[in-house]
């Protein structure tokens, strides 16, 4: 039996939740999968053996906790974890810590800079404002500022509503704060160099920008804007890995009557009449339904699974110029033992910690120069986590795994298109760039898996590697997101919608733009809605 | 800054006096004050406050964050900083004082310590290097923190003023409210100043100094009924003096996140410290505005309650059903035999005549009851003994 | 105290036109000008004997036509020697394009022709949008006045009033960057390269700096002469502006006092109460209005004291950070750039053969170094206007990007070689033979030009032109509506809203605001 009430391409995560919140309405879902493994780029994988390890998207915090609770995910088997901190490596042979706790933090950056200590509280005051402020609108579809209907009005009006709420300095400060780079917002808080380096990463992860480039500082919102159990601004690791996300929410939709094919890789999106009536697989089998939800990034829906005569050309102009830019790498290192940081204090908490190598804003900015010039930055911003240390069950007992996210990494290089060898040579920079930290690591590695933009968009479908499918850019954020027009979850034809992290509010592992478009569908069903609103924090 | 081994943020902070509050900590009852370990209460926290109000009780101030602030422009500097005439206060004089932010809200409140012509130490609660130093852009001045290379005792009590006497400082009963001196060749300043509402003092010496000066205290005041005295029994003497604690009875307002959370000084019952007459000031012109338009939203309020069940965050109704404010500090008064409580209340039901009750939860064996408790505006201190002004104070 | 009278400090065009307006709107007004002539940046120099040159802006395309009409600047002696001139993009090579007012000639593709129209329409769409805006005091976001919430509800329908497709186009471009749009548009390299120099200009952008499509939009958004974009040289260089200002103002009854410096602004019960020169002589009077830039304005002219910390920080971290150098060549004829004929050589030249070359001039200037291989606008004044130069000769004046305000290196006389040398040598790949014509030349780094004009951070626009800078927060939240947070004192000049280039409007827009307040 061939025909269903929707499909949905892809099950990545947000795929999933689409898929999960349909079936919980009573649709008959079928997610097709072209991977004989679901999870997309949430996903965790023995590559190595015993080693299983998140070999995409690697840490959790903007997973929704409305949809968590809604799709009774921890029933399902997911656990999140969170881990605390983080840590800078400087060249002087010093490192700068960050601790979860705020009084532990300040002692240790008040060792660095006394000021930039105390600049700190009201730097965080001034970020949790904005966090604040973004995160109500997570949950919502963004409104169409040129339409009068009813909703859409109401919805401006609300964000209106939001807006005055703030003192009209705050005002002044979001208009602001939306418009700048991140490298200037830090600069008018601190004067530290180290300081500055270990928060700007988060303006810069998955993103083609420096930390000079204006709309920075909102990248930074959008990795502060998640929680682990109300702690805002937490990450966490799902136990299990990343694919603990993925195979949770799979199990929700399964619970629900949903069915999951993987192997089922999508050709083509039936059209009839100007409407969505099925897939055509590669296998040549048709898929009916007159729902087709899809997954994929809108290029990769739009310019692959599509016939362009079913589009309009003006559309499909858009389409290409949406800004899908690759600009992150991964390394991914099983490893014999625990390696050592020397400039780390023995026993140090913040082994458990994200790690940067990078430590100053001038470094960071001139990785991003590298990029530029397609190359892959000589002195990148590692990410680096040891995630073994707070889920030892994902390597043997006494081996560890290394996650290292590597900004930056162009999707094609001056030479041409990446080669075995550019990998691999791209590997040697990371890893040497952490050996400089830690002498006996490279003796310790046991097996390194590298992924250039190149291995992540063939493996997982992530166009140029972008992990949140789309740049966080002004013209691609919110009411533009994909495309100015079609925010609203619906494709220009009929019965087709779109789900994945292209549109709002976009990419990061939160399953909001999944739980929005069932929302969107639902009501053009007339059928109940089953996707959460907002917990709500006044 | 990394010593032993481990960076101070790793490691824990002691307060100068370590050696001997830990010593003397019977109850090992401790609390991390901005990473210092300090005492909640050594032996009784009702006996250590009886200590304060009845004898002496010395708490380790520490950890208050303490700035040095010097150059040419420091008094033009502080005047600009804080909303009261600081060219009122002369070398020897110290200063309590609030600042604000440009909207004129609360930054924070701190006692100044005019050191000598054109030199000051502002100790405050909270941590605001960042704000101080953007507050020196134009002006001749510097400011650096010396919280943990100065150490601090409150010498708080009717006995205080004889102990200090007996462990030689000449002349301490001369020292007037919010005057400060020098003994040991400078080493040790003395204010007249504390956080209890009573006769009290505040010792000043550099770090190396402190545990022989805590040593020569305790031996002076043997007879004296001397006790170490923990954070617990001071919160109680301050709410019965109607003192504010940042953090607790007020935001700093750089911290603050909702709108709305910060408050003016007139919003703390504070208009006393704002004077809007001298030269410009962080805040003058919004809290020039907010004087002659009346807007204040809120009003800090000192409240009897009637009955005996502390209202420790109750919600206030003016009558018993339109709710407009809560508690941000409460207790029952040993000394004054009252149930007191500061109430942040919305504008203008800060009166008597507001007819205010505190909607107030407490257990009994794990069982919770309510009630309605009627509660009396009071404008003076909960306790205010004239020995706390008398110079010189009698010699018990 | 005299209520009546102003003193506006600077006698820079803004100062002048502000000056102007209010001495006919009644007021008593003195300008008080630090150096010994008028103009400030719209000014021309004499940089070798019988050499002319306008020494910092040296295009008019934004000159503020109700400036114009208003104060008469015609019959006050304003005249173009060229107008409606057209930019020629070169290349190392011999190729050229030019971009007119017919549109594109040269090598480019149908889809730069087609895109060259679109990108045309709609850009001059939201220009004009945009230049009712820049043309009036930006509105309060919050507790304004019925005439601000009455000036945002007009913006937001005029933005509804272009129609679906447009608006949605200027909410999508509005806030990125020109690399990316200009890629939507055009194939040819040497126009995108142009273009793209347009919205960098005078900036700390590159253009893949988000922000740079407003720059353009800033640009395009102001009067060009005859229309929209287009560019036009005063009859003498800039200081044919600033003398045609400065008659006006003289006949408006403004006196103006050069020479004579400013030290402070004297305040007297938080309100200002005058100036006092550097010479110690006090100035009376019930307003000041000054054309400095907002940090030398509030820093060092007023004093901190007299401002609250929040305030003065914004002031404080207001990003100034000149990056145009200006470079002046006396040369001893007619240059030859192979591929424009002499006919041509009158109107713009641009080298900035694409935009990732654009962009690599930019990188350095982020690490407080200069440009090895710059950008640069070029003018060729005296094609047009003989008397800038002695006869058969030229003047050749040209702004080199980047050469960073605070180059790390410092700007002493071993540097400013180095990039004289460099700026000369990127010349000469577009004019081969130039040097051997070179009888003297000059290099203006933006350290010179803020020691020249006194302008903070030699930035042109007085305060970097980027949306956070911009409109609601321009210069900063506390100050957009030119009033200072000390009573009488107000702003007019390039860092208050709209912004900098020779506009008048910062001018004419802080007087509208002073007469209708009808403060003092």
């Amino acid at each position: 039996m061939n025909s269903y009430d929707a499909i949905v391409i892809g099950a990545g995560h947000n795929g999933l939740t689409n898929a999960a919140f349909l079936a919980k309405a009573g649709l008959k879902v079928v997610v097709l999968e072209k991977n004989d493994y679901i999870g997309g780029a949430a996903v965790s994988r023995e590559l190595h053996k015993d080693w299983i390890y998140s070999n995409c998207s690697y840490v959790c915090s903007l997973l929704r906790p409305e949809i968590f609770q809604a799709l009774d995910l921890a029933r399902h088997g997911l656990q999140v974890t969170p881990y605390g901190g983080s840590v800078t490596f400087m060249r002087n042979g010093d490192y700068l810590g960050s601790y979860w706790d705020h009084e532990v933090a300040h002692r240790e950056m008040a060792r660095h800079s006394r000021h930039d200590a105390d600049a700190y509280q009201r730097f965080a005051a001034e970020t949790m404002r904005q966090t604040r402020f973004i995160r109500d609108f997570l949950l919502r579809t963004p409104p169409d500022p040129t339409s009068f209907r009813y909703r859409d009005i109401k919805e401006l009006l609300a964000i209106g509503r939001r807006v005055l709420e703030m003192d009209e300095e705050a005002i002044y400060d979001t208009l602001r704060f939306w418009t700048m780079s991140i490298g200037d917002y830090l600069d008018e808080f601190f004067e530290c160099d180290v300081i500055k380096a270990s928060l700007a990463g988060s303006g810069i992860i998955g993103t083609a920008l420096g930390p000079y480039s204006p709309g920075s500082a909102y990248v930074l919102l959008h990795h502060y804007m998640g929680e682990v159990d109300g702690n805002i601004g937490a990450w966490g690791f799902a136990r299990g890995g990343m694919g603990g996300v993925s195979n949770a929410i799979a199990s929700a939709l399964q619970a629900f009557g949903g069915e999951i094919r993987k192997e089922a890789e999508v050709q083509q999106i039936i059209v009839r009449n100007g409407k969505a009536a099925g897939v055509a697989l590669a296998s040549g089998e048709e898929v009916s339904a007159p729902i087709v939800v899809s997954n994929l990034d809108v290029r990769r829906t739009f310019l692959n699974v599509m016939d362009e005569k079913d589009l309009d050309s003006r559309f499909l102009e858009r389409v290409r110029n949406f800004h899908i830019r690759g600009s992150s790498g991964k390394l991914n290192i099983a490893l014999d033992g625990l390696p050592t940081f020397p400039a780390l204090p023995k026993g140090s908490s913040l082994m458990h910690s994200d790690m940067h190598f990078i430590d100053s804003l001038e470094r960071i900015e001139r990785a991003y120069d590298d990029w530029k010039n397609k190359t892959w930055s000589r002195d990148p911003y590692v990410d680096m986590l040891i995630p073994t240390l707070t889920d030892p069950t994902m390597a043997p007992p006494g081996k560890h795994f290394m996650s290292c996210f590597v900004q930056y990494c162009p999707p094609e290089l001056d030479t041409g298109e990446w080669t075995d060898q550019d990998r691999d040579a791209f590997g040697k920079t990371v890893i040497d760039q952490i050996s400089e930290y830690s002498p006996d690591f490279k003796d310790l590695i046991l097996h390194v898996e590298i992924r250039t933009p190149r291995e992540l968009e063939q493996e997982i479908g992530l166009t140029e590697g972008n992990i949140f499918q789309g740049e966080l850019t002004m013209d691609q954020l919110m009411f533009n997101r994909p495309i100015p027009g079609f925010a609203q979850y619906r494709a220009p034809v009929k019965g087709l919608y779109m789900c994945s992290s292209s549109t709002h509010p976009g990419g990061g592992v939160m399953a909001a733009p999944g739980a929005n478009a069932a929302r969107e569908i639902l009501a053009d069903l007339k059928r109940p809605n089953t996707v959460p609103e907002n917990f709500g924090d006044d | 800054m990394s010593v032993a081994g481990k960076p101070v943020s790793e490691r824990v902070l002691r307060t100068a006096f370590y050696s001997r509050t830990s010593e003397a900590n019977l109850l090992n009852k401790w609390h991390s004050w901005r990473g210092y370990t300090t005492a909640d209460a050594y032996y009784d926290a009702s006996i250590e406050y009886f200590a304060c109000r009845n004898a002496t009780g010395v708490f380790d101030l520490c950890p208050m964050t303490k700035y040095r602030i010097t150059g040419p422009d420091a008094l033009a500097y502080l005047d600009r900083l804080v909303t009261r005439d600081m060219t009122r206060i002369k070398p020897g004089r110290v200063a309590y004082a609030v600042w604000c932010n440009d909207a004129g809200k609360v930054i924070d409140d701190g006692t100044i310590f005019h050191l000598s012509q054109g030199e000051y130490r502002l100790c405050a609660y909270g941590r605001h290097l960042a704000w101080l130093l953007a507050a020196t852009l134009g002006f001749d001045v510097s400011v650096e923190e010396e919280t943990d290379e100065i150490a601090a005792l409150a010498v708080q009590g009717p006995t205080s003023c004889a102990i200090l006497k007996d462990m030689g400082l000449d002349g301490i009963e001369n020292l007037k409210p919010f005057g400060l001196t020098h003994f040991d060749h400078g080493q040790l300043m003395v204010s007249r100043t504390g956080f209890t509402g009573d006769l009290g003092y505040e010792l000043w010496v550099e770090r190396r100094f402190a545990e022989n000066l805590w040593d020569r205290l305790f031996e002076a005041g043997r007879l004296r009924g001397i006790r170490a005295m923990g954070g617990d029994a001071l919160d109680m003497a301050r709410i019965e003096a109607g003192f504010l604690q940042a953090e607790v009875d007020f935001l700093p307002a750089d911290q603050v996140v909702r709108p709305g959370r910060a408050r003016s000084p007139y919003e703390l019952g504070l208009g006393w410290l704002v004077d809007l007459e001298k030269a410009n000031f962080n805040g003058r012109r919004a809290l020039a505005r907010e004087k002659a338009e009346g807007s204040s939203v809120w009003q800090m309020v000192k409240l009897v309650i009637e009955g005996n069940k502390p209202a420790d965050a109750s919600y206030i109704y003016a009558g018993t059903r339109k709710q407009v404010g809560f508690v941000t500090s409460a207790m029952w008064s040993p000394v004054a035999k009252q149930n007191i409580a500061l109430a942040t209340v919305k504008a203008p039901y800060g009166n008597n005549e507001s007819n205010l009750h505190a909607e107030i939860y407490y257990q009994r064996e794990l069982h919770w009851s309510r009630v309605m408790a009627r509660c009396e505006v009071v404008d003076k201190p909960f306790w205010d003994p004239p020995r706390r002004r008398a110079t010189p104070p009698a010699d018990y | 105290m005299q209520a009546r009278r102003i003193i506006v400090i600077g006698a820079g065009h803004n100062g002048l036109t502000c000056a102007a307006y209010l001495a006919r709107g009644g007021y008593d007004v003195v300008v008080v000008e630090a150096s010994d002539h008028v103009g400030g940046a719209a000014d021309t120099r004499e940089f070798a004997d019988g050499f002319r040159v306008s020494g910092c802006a040296h295009y008019v395309y934004q000159l503020n036509q109700q400036v114009v009409q208003e104060l008469g600047l015609q019959q006050h002696g304003l005249e173009y020697s060229a107008r409606d001139l057209s930019t020629i993009a070169l290349s190392p090579g011999e190729q050229r394009v030019t971009i007119g007012p017919g549109g594109l000639s040269g090598p480019v593709t149908e889809r730069d022709r087609s895109g060259h129209q679109e990108f045309t329409r709609l850009t001059e769409r939201f220009a004009g949008l945009l230049s009712r805006y820049l043309n009036q005091a930006p509105p309060r976001l919050a507790n304004g006045t019925r005439k601000d919430r009455l000036t945002l509800a007009r913006l937001g329908w005029d933005i509804r009033r272009l129609g679906r497709d447009d608006m949605r186009e200027l909410l999508r471009v509005g806030a990125i960057n020109i690399y990316d749009v200009l890629n939507e548009f055009f194939d040819s390299d040497l126009v995108k390269g142009a273009i793209s120099l347009d919205a960098v200009l005078g900036t700390h952008m590159g253009p893949r700096s988000p922000n740079s499509v407003l720059t353009y939009l800033y640009r395009l958004a102001g009067n060009g002469v005859p229309r929209p974009g287009a560019l036009a040289l005063p009859r003498g260089g800039m200081g044919g502006i600033a003398a045609a200002l400065e008659r006006a103002a003289r006949a408006a009854g403004v006196e103006i006092r050069s020479g004579t410096a400013v030290g402070r602004i004297t305040v007297s019960h938080d309100r200002v109460s005058g100036v006092e020169l550097t010479d110690g002589e006090r100035l009376e009077a019930g307003l000041v209005v000054s054309s400095a830039d907002p940090r030398t304005t509030v820093l060092s002219l007023l004093g901190a004291r007299h401002c609250e910390t929040g305030f003065v920080r914004r002031i404080h971290n207001l990003r100034c950070r000149g990056n145009a150098a200006k470079l002046h060549l006396a040369l001893d004829g007619p240059p030859d750039f192979p591929g424009v004929g002499a006919p041509d050589l009158r109107h713009r030249l641009i080298f900035a053969p694409d935009m990732d070359y654009a962009e690599r001039a930019f990188n350095p200037a982020k690490y407080g170094e200069y440009s090895t291989e710059p950008v640069m606008e070029i003018a060729l004044p005296s094609m047009s206007d003989p008397s800038l130069a002695p006869e058969g000769k030229h003047v050749l004046s040209a702004i080199v990007q980047y050469a960073p305000y605070q180059l790390k290196a410092g700007w002493d006389d071993g540097q400013k070689q180095a990039f004289l040398d460099v700026a000369l040598a990127t010349l000469a790949t577009v004019a081969p033979g130039i040097r051997d014509q070179i009888v003297a030349g000059e290099l203006l780094t933006p350290a010179d030009i803020e020691a020249r004009y006194r302008i903070s951070g030699g930035h042109w626009h007085h305060g970097e032109l980027s949306l956070d800078q911009f409109m609601f927060v321009r210069p900063v939240p506390g100050a957009t509506q030119y009033a200072l947070p000390v009573d009488g004192l107000f702003l007019c000049g390039a860092g208050a809203h709209p912004g900098g280039g020779i506009t008048g409007t910062p001018g004419r827009i802080a007087a509208q605001v002073i007469v209708e307040g009808g403060a003092a």
